[in-house]
C-alpha cells in the first residue's frame, strides 16, 4: 500500500514535471510571432540616416494613371519612431509642400504640413491615420515606420513563395483608431523582409494587398524594397511606389529635422 | 521645373549654379451678383495674374537665393492691376541659425479666421477679401535655433502702404480712399525703422508663441477729410506697440487654437482674442471622406469703433476633403455677428486638379451688414456677393 502510494505521488510529480516542460519549451503560436517580428526590426537596426526620391504611380480601375514625386530624408531614432521629411514636388500646385513626421511606437505621431503659398507651418492631428495618403491606396498609417509596439503578433504557418521559405504572420494593431482589423505578412527566412502583406478592414474584410519587391542591399545589411504596389481588392484602384536613388548615412543629424527645416526644404 | 545651367565666372574658378523656375499664372473670371452701389463699378470683372519663382543656391546649400515677382492685371481696376515682389531673399543657414535679408514674408500664429498676431507683412487687400495675400516686407530676421524653441528678431527698415481697391473696383467702401495721400504718426513716415521679436516652440502636444511688435500698424485708420467739398477717407499709420499669444493643443482629433494680443496705439491700447477648435473626422461613413468642423469666437475690445467686423462674432465652417486624386476639397463658413443679426458674411472655397499642372479655383462670398451700423465694413460692401472661378497653371 505505502508503496503504491509512493509510486502514484511520483507519477503525479513526473506528470507534472512534464507539463512543466512542454509549456516551457514548446513555444506559442504569440512567442513564436513576437520573436520573428523582433528579428525583423533587429535586423534593421542602425542604418542610421537616408534620403531617397519617391514615384508613385495611382492608376484606377479603369487603368487611369496619375503620377506623385517626392524626395524623402529619414533618420533613425533610438527607442523611438523615426523621424521623417516629405518634400512634394508633384502634381505641381503641392511643389514645395513638406510634410514633417515624429513617428512613436504606442502614442500618436506629431505632425506638421508647410503650405508654402501662406509660408504657413500648421500641426495636423496624427490620432487618426486610417486617411489617404495624396489620394492614394497608401494611408497615412501604412507610411509609418515599422515598431514592435505597434502590433500584437502570431505566428501562422509556414510556405513557399517565390521560391523562397517564408513565415506568415498575423500582426493585429493594438491601436484602436487603426483602420485595420489585423494585417497578415509574409517574411522570407532567409533575412526577415516582408514581401506579402494584406490589410484587412474594420468589418474583417481583405481591403488591400501590398506586394513589395525589387530588394536592393544597403551598407552590406540593409534590405531596401525599390518597388511596392498596394492594391485595392475592393475597389480595384492601385498604387505603385517607387524608390530611386536610395542613400545611406548622409549625414543628416537631429537639427535637420524641426520647423524651421519644414519651412525652407528643397 | 525648368532647370538651366547657368555658368558663373568668377575671376579664378569656374562655378556652376543651378538655377530653378517654378511659379503659378492664372485667370480669374469675378461676377457680382447684385447691381453696384456706384455706377463706376461693374458686375462682371476679368484679371490675370503670374508669380513664378527663380531659385538658386550655393555653398552646399547654406547659401540661398529666391526671387518672386507677383503682377496682376485687371479689366476695371487700376489700382487691382498691380506689381510686387513678394520675395528677393538671400538665406543663410547655420547649424542652429538662419539670417533672411531682403523682401519675404513671414507668417505668425495658429488661428483660421482671423489673424491678430500676424503683423510683419502688409496685406495685399485687393487681391482677396479674406486678407491672407500679402506684400513683400523688407527685413533684416535672425532665427536662433534651440532646444527650448526658435527665438527670431525683426529689423524692418521700409513700410509698405495697404493696397485698396480703386473707384472702379468693388469690395470697397462707399467713400473714396485717399490712397496716394498717407498719414504717418511717425516723422520718418515710411521709412520708420519697426522691430519685433518672437518665440515659438513645440512642447509635446502644444505650440506656443510669444511675440512683440514695436512700429508702424499696418492696420490703417481710414480718417473722413474733406477736400474739394469732397469726402475722402485717409488711410493713417498710427505707431503701436503689440504683444501677442498664439497658442495650438493636439487632443486626439481635436485642434485646439489661441490667439490674443495686447495693442498700444493713438494712446490708448485694447485687447483681441479669437479661440476654438477643428475637429476631423477621418473616413466619413466608411467613405474616403474626411469632414473637419471648426469653430472659432472672435474679440476685440474696440467694439463698433473697430476697423475689423470681427468684435464679437462667431465662424462656423466645415471643411471637407474628398482624398481623390485630383485632390478636391471644400471649405465653407459662415460668421454671425453675436451684437448685430443683420451683420454677417459667408464663403465657399473649393478647389481641385484638372491636370498635373491645371488646377481649379471656385470661390464665392456674401455679406450682409446693419443699416443702423453705417460704418460696419460689411455694411459697405453689402451689394458686393460675389462668386469666382479660377483656372490656375503650375510650372
Amino acid at each position: 500500500m505505502k508503496l503504491a502510494k509512493t509510486f502514484r505521488l511520483l507519477n503525479c510529480l513526473l506528470l507534472a514535471g512534464g507539463l512543466l516542460a512542454a509549456t516551457s519549451y514548446a513555444q506559442t503560436a504569440q512567442e513564436k510571432g513576437l520573436e520573428i517580428a523582433k528579428e525583423r526590426k533587429a535586423r534593421d537596426l542602425g542604418w542610421g540616416d537616408s534620403t531617397a526620391e519617391i514615384t508613385m504611380i495611382l492608376r484606377n480601375a479603369q487603368g487611369q494613371e496619375s503620377e506623385r514625386k517626392m524626395r524623402t530624408k529619414t533618420l533613425e531614432i533610438d527607442n523611438d519612431g523615426d523621424k521623417g521629411l516629405t518634400i512634394f514636388d508633384q502634381p505641381r500646385d503641392v511643389n514645395g509642400t513638406a510634410f514633417l513626421n515624429f513617428s512613436h511606437a504606442t502614442v500618436p505621431d506629431d505632425q506638421w504640413l508647410y503650405l508654402p503659398a501662406l509660408k504657413r507651418v500648421k500641426r495636423i492631428s496624427s490620432r487618426n491615420k486610417s486617411g489617404p495618403f495624396m489620394g492614394s491606396e497608401f494611408s497615412f498609417e501604412d507610411m509609418s515606420s515599422f515598431e514592435l509596439e505597434k502590433y500584437e503578433f502570431t505566428y501562422l504557418r509556414d510556405e513557399t513563395m517565390n521560391n523562397m521559405d517564408m513565415f506568415v504572420l498575423e500582426q493585429k494593431p493594438v491601436d484602436k483608431y487603426s483602420g485595420y482589423t489585423k494585417q497578415v505578412v509574409w517574411i522570407d527566412k532567409e533575412h526577415y523582409r516582408p514581401h506579402k502583406i494584406e490589410f484587412y478592414d474594420r468589418k474583417n474584410s481583405l481591403l488591400k494587398t501590398l506586394a513589395i519587391s525589387e530588394y536592393k542591399l544597403y551598407l552590406d545589411k540593409f534590405w531596401r524594397p525599390l518597388r511596392a504596389e498596394m492594391y485595392n481588392e475592393q475597389n480595384g484602384k492601385s498604387t505603385e511606389l517607387i524608390t530611386h536613388n536610395f542613400e545611406f548615412r548622409t549625414g543628416l543629424k537631429d537639427t535637420d529635422f524641426n520647423k524651421n527645416t519644414l519651412k525652407r526644404a528643397r | 521645373m525648368k532647370k538651366a545651367l547657368l555658368a558663373l565666372l568668377p575671376l579664378s574658378f569656374y562655378v556652376s549654379a543651378e538655377i530653378e523656375i517654378s511659379g503659378s499664372a492664372g485667370v480669374e473670371q469675378r461676377y457680382f451678383l447684385q447691381d453696384p452701389l456706384d455706377e463706376r463699378q461693374d458686375r462682371s470683372q476679368i484679371s490675370a495674374f503670374l508669380q513664378p519663382e527663380i531659385y538658386t543656391d550655393f555653398n552646399d546649400g547654406l547659401d540661398s537665393i529666391l526671387f518672386s515677382p507677383f503682377v496682376r492685371v485687371d479689366q476695371h481696376d487700376d489700382e487691382r492691376t498691380h506689381a510686387d515682389i513678394r520675395e528677393l531673399l538671400w538665406l543663410r543657414v547655420g547649424d542652429d541659425w538662419e539670417l533672411r535679408t531682403g523682401i519675404t514674408k513671414v507668417f505668425w500664429g495658429q488661428t483660421e479666421s482671423v489673424h491678430l498676431v500676424d503683423v510683419i507683412n502688409q496685406t495685399d487687400s485687393v487681391e482677396a477679401i479674406d486678407g491672407e495675400d500679402k506684400l513683400g516686407q523688407p527685413m533684416v530676421n535672425l532665427s536662433i535655433i534651440r532646444d527650448w524653441g526658435t527665438t527670431s528678431f525683426f529689423l524692418l527698415p521700409y513700410f509698405r502702404e495697404r493696397t485698396f481697391p480703386g473707384m472702379d473696383g468693388r469690395l470697397r467702401p462707399g467713400l473714396t480712399i485717399d490712397i496716394d495721400n498717407p498719414v504717418y504718426e511717425s516723422s520718418d513716415e515710411e521709412n520708420n525703422v519697426d522691430w519685433a521679436v518672437r518665440w515659438q516652440h513645440s512642447i509635446g502636444d502644444w505650440e506656443v508663441g510669444l511675440s512683440y511688435f514695436d512700429g508702424t500698424s499696418r492696420e490703417p485708420d481710414l480718417v473722413p477729410v474733406t477736400q474739394d467739398e469732397q469726402t475722402l477717407l485717409r488711410p493713417f499709420y498710427p505707431q503701436m506697440r503689440q504683444t501677442g499669444v498664439d497658442i495650438l493643443a493636439v487632443v486626439d482629433s481635436w485642434l485646439f487654437k489661441f490667439e490674443g494680443i495686447h495693442r498700444e496705439v493713438n494712446g490708448d491700447d485694447f485687447v483681441a482674442a479669437v479661440g476654438g477648435f477643428e475637429y476631423t473626422l477621418v473616413g466619413v461613413m466608411d467613405s474616403i471622406y474626411d469632414i473637419g468642423w471648426l469653430m472659432e469666437y472672435q474679440y476685440d475690445e474696440r467694439d463698433e469703433l473697430s476697423p475689423t467686423p470681427a468684435q464679437n462674432d462667431l465662424m462656423v465652417g466645415s471643411r471637407i476633403v474628398f482624398n481623390d486624386v485630383d485632390g478636391t476639397e471644400i471649405l465653407i463658413g459662415y460668421v454671425q455677428d453675436l451684437d448685430e443679426a443683420d451683420s454677417r458674411s459667408g464663403f465657399i472655397e473649393a478647389s481641385s486638379r484638372i491636370s498635373d499642372n491645371w488646377k481649379w479655383r471656385f470661390d464665392a462670398w456674401f455679406f450682409s451688414g446693419a443699416e443702423d451700423q453705417p460704418f460696419d465694413p460689411l455694411y459697405q460692401i453689402r451689394r458686393d456677393d460675389f462668386a469666382e472661378l479660377t483656372l490656375e497653371y503650375y510650372f
